[in-house]
């Protein structure tokens, strides 16, 4: 199956040309949704996305063509417009952004709507395949809209690279951009810009529905396996154009598989791995660090106990006690999964009869355990003064001697 | 370029700034000579923010004029160093140590250009001076709130300004930070800079500081601090709660999240 798929990507011009633009599109998205997503602007690109379709529309009213360029010029107007309200509404008015972005989508997309019902009715089949700009429709991607995505993408990264400290600090610290004399506003408008063509040249494939998740789930994907904003920006457009390409030709070896959202899904399955399995930040990841710690913790207190029973005698190496013992001073269990361990380390050393004892090292190793006071000093401290004590602590006694002997 | 000895390092003019017709500073003047440490002080919503961000140009002002060694801010803009308030960022944000304080290069690195072994190099000189180069390739999210405030400072020192600017330093820093940062800014002012600090903290100002300006929305009072610090302009900006106040051990209250809006939000509060 894997080589017959390659094959067909080199040979099959329709499935090269839909898997290179997905890819394409894809590389371009998550590069720029890494930086909306740093600047929590994760839903600028879904409002931007709806409030291109009323521009796509508009576009072919006025000039009668779906000639991708124009399409795409439209949307992108529609799009730019409705980034620069949301950003006048927040500064202008006291509406939050959140609220804004939703009014704007909102609007823009109802408009988007009507015209399109309007057009629906009067132009008769001259305005047949703009609602695939809903959802996308990859499939009909031509050699045209390859060129058009390529030259849009490829300006949009290589200002974005140009600008790349400015766009770094303005997404980190305005504030201090703006002390330091940079035309702070401009940028913002600047990045937003390149966030609306990074939009819309996906939408002929993903469609306006879908395209916010390709701006906001590379990132977030990226974001869990590196701490390094230059390698967030090339890994979210990374796995953006990995997904354009896994999903086109997914979509293109199933019948009936629509591209945009297999594409989409490709991303939501990177993003869940990389949420769950990433090394650092990932969920597995701080449920083995919960678990070791607990693992240790539990050791700890076994080493403690071992050396507060071991101190009760003239030379606490000699000292041997049952497991039986060290089980009732921590019931929690695991108490011979933490001795094995404790021997592991030469700590601890289990003796022919099956008591253990401590060894030298083990002996030092618990005293700073319970000097410090860590995992031990609230809990078998409390029980060593109230339980062991009294009675716990004779019972403790009694196979001591008898073991040591 | 004018007499160095007799112009100031900043002398600000009539600086209105309103926020939705409301005032928040009104009809400011304030001079402070060269190679002071100043405090601006004053209540919750006072203005102390603002003050600031209106002088940078981070705000829009109303009316007023602000110069700057003689000059127009924004043609001395080169000579100012700015250290906002540690809690105005994300430090989620995916970069190091050594990064944050480069930006402090990229005013004067112009466009296009990338810093290199040069800005790195001036980033590690200021790390030392604020005792965190050990930390310069850590990732910003693993800093303590103490080291969050010396990566700022740091980053500003790298401006190489002749005049500072910085918000609530001492915010959240331990004792040991705050008299490390306290040094520094006694080591800028030997060297003839001019430091304006937005301080909290009523115990420490004769300690601190040479000069101090008294604020609620107008300028109550501003001078040497053996004049100007006293009890009768502590009364007129803070209102009648001062010996309360005085009597509190960290004078002030910790800013709402209102005051932290710019300073903006929090002017309802204000009782005269």
């Amino acid at each position: 199956m894997m080589p017959e798929l390659l094959h067909d990507l080199v040979a099959d011009y329709t499935l090269r040309t839909v898997a290179l633009g997905s890819a394409a599109l894809g590389l371009v998205a998550g590069a720029l949704g890494a930086f909306a997503v740093l600047r929590q602007q994760s839903l600028l690109g879904d409002a931007v996305s709806h409030a291109a379709l009323p521009g796509i529309v508009l576009a072919f009213m006025i000039t009668g063509t779906k000639a991708p360029l124009v399409l795409v010029l439209g949307a992108a107007i529609a799009g730019w417009v409705a980034s620069l309200l949301i950003m006048l509404v927040v500064r202008t008015t006291r509406l939050k952004t959140d609220t804004a972005l939703g009014l704007m989508l909102s609007v823009f997309f109802g408009l988007g709507m009507l015209l399109m019902s309007v057009i629906q009715r009067s132009a008769g089949a001259g305005q047949a395949g703009l609602e695939t700009f809903l959802f996308g429709q990859a499939a009909a991607l031509v050699g045209d809209d390859l060129v058009t995505m390529a030259v849009l993408g490829g300006v949009v990264l290589v200002v974005l690279a140009g600008l790349w400290k400015e766009f770094k600090l303005l997404s980190f610290d305005a504030a201090f951009a703006g002390a330091l004399g940079l035309p702070v506003r401009v940028l913002d408008v600047a990045l937003t810009t390149l966030l609306v063509i990074a939009i819309v040249i996906g939408l002929q494939t993903v469609g306006v529905v879908l395209m916010s998740a390709l701006i906001v789930a590379p990132a977030a994907a990226a974001r869990q396996w590196t701490d390094k904003l230059g390698r967030l920006v090339l890994l979210a457009g990374g796995f953006g154009a990995l997904s354009g390409l896994v999903g086109a030709v997914i979509s293109s070896s199933v019948p009936r598989l629509p591209t945009g959202p297999t594409i989409i899904l490709v991303i939501t399955a990177i993003t869940v791995l990389s949420l769950l399995a990433a090394p650092r930040r990932g969920v597995l990841a701080a449920w083995w660090r919960r678990w070791q710690q607990r693992r240790e913790l539990q050791t700890d207190r076994v080493l403690a106990d071992l050396y507060r029973l071991a101190a009760q005698h003239d030379e606490p190496a000699r000292a041997a006690h049952q497991v039986d013992v060290l089980q009732t001073m921590s019931p929690r269990a695991g108490v011979r999964r933490s001795l094995a361990q404790l021997a592991g380390r030469g700590l601890a050393v289990e003796q022919d009869d099956g008591q253990w004892r401590l060894t030298r090292q083990g002996v030092g190793a618990g005293r700073e355990v319970v000097d410090r006071g860590g995992p031990d000093g609230r809990d078998p401290a409390g029980r060593d003064r109230g339980d062991s004590d009294g009675g716990d602590s004779d019972g403790d006694h009694r196979p001591d001697p008898g073991g040591a002997r | 370029m004018t007499d160095p000895t007799t112009t100031c390092a900043v002398e600000v003019t009539d600086l209105t700034v309103a926020y939705r017709e409301r005032p928040v500073l009104w009809d400011v003047d304030l001079s402070v000579p060269r190679g002071k440490l100043l405090a601006i002080m004053g209540p919750n919503g006072a203005g102390k923010t603002t003050l600031i961000k209106a002088i940078l140009g981070l705000v829009p002002t109303a009316a007023g004029r602000v110069l700057v060694h003689g000059e127009p801010y924004t043609a001395n803009r080169h000579l100012v160093g700015y250290v906002p308030q540690r809690g105005s960022v994300d430090w989620d944000f995916p970069t190091t140590v050594l990064d944050v304080v480069m930006m402090g290069r990229y005013g004067t690195l112009g466009w296009l250009r990338r810093p290199g072994r040069r800005e790195r190099d001036q980033a590690h000189v200021a790390l030392e001076k604020v005792g965190m180069d050990v930390f310069a390739d850590r990732q910003i999210s693993e800093l303590s709130g103490g080291q969050q405030q010396r990566v700022f400072l740091a980053r500003a020192l790298v401006q190489e300004a002749q005049v500072y600017f910085m918000d609530e330093p001492f915010q959240g820093v331990d004792a040991r930070t705050e008299r490390a940062i306290i040094e520094l800014l006694k080591e800028l002012r030997a060297q003839d800079r001019t430091v304006v600090v937005v301080h909290h903290d009523l115990q420490t100002v004769t300690e601190y500081f040479d000069w101090v300006t008294l604020l609620n929305v107008r300028r109550i009072a501003s001078g040497p601090v053996e004049e100007t610090f006293t009890e009768e302009n502590l009364r007129l900006a803070y209102g009648g709660r001062v010996e309360f106040l005085q009597r509190q051990a960290p004078a002030d209250p910790p800013p709402t999240p209102e005051d932290r809006d710019h300073g903006l939000g929090g002017y309802g509060k204000i009782r005269p």
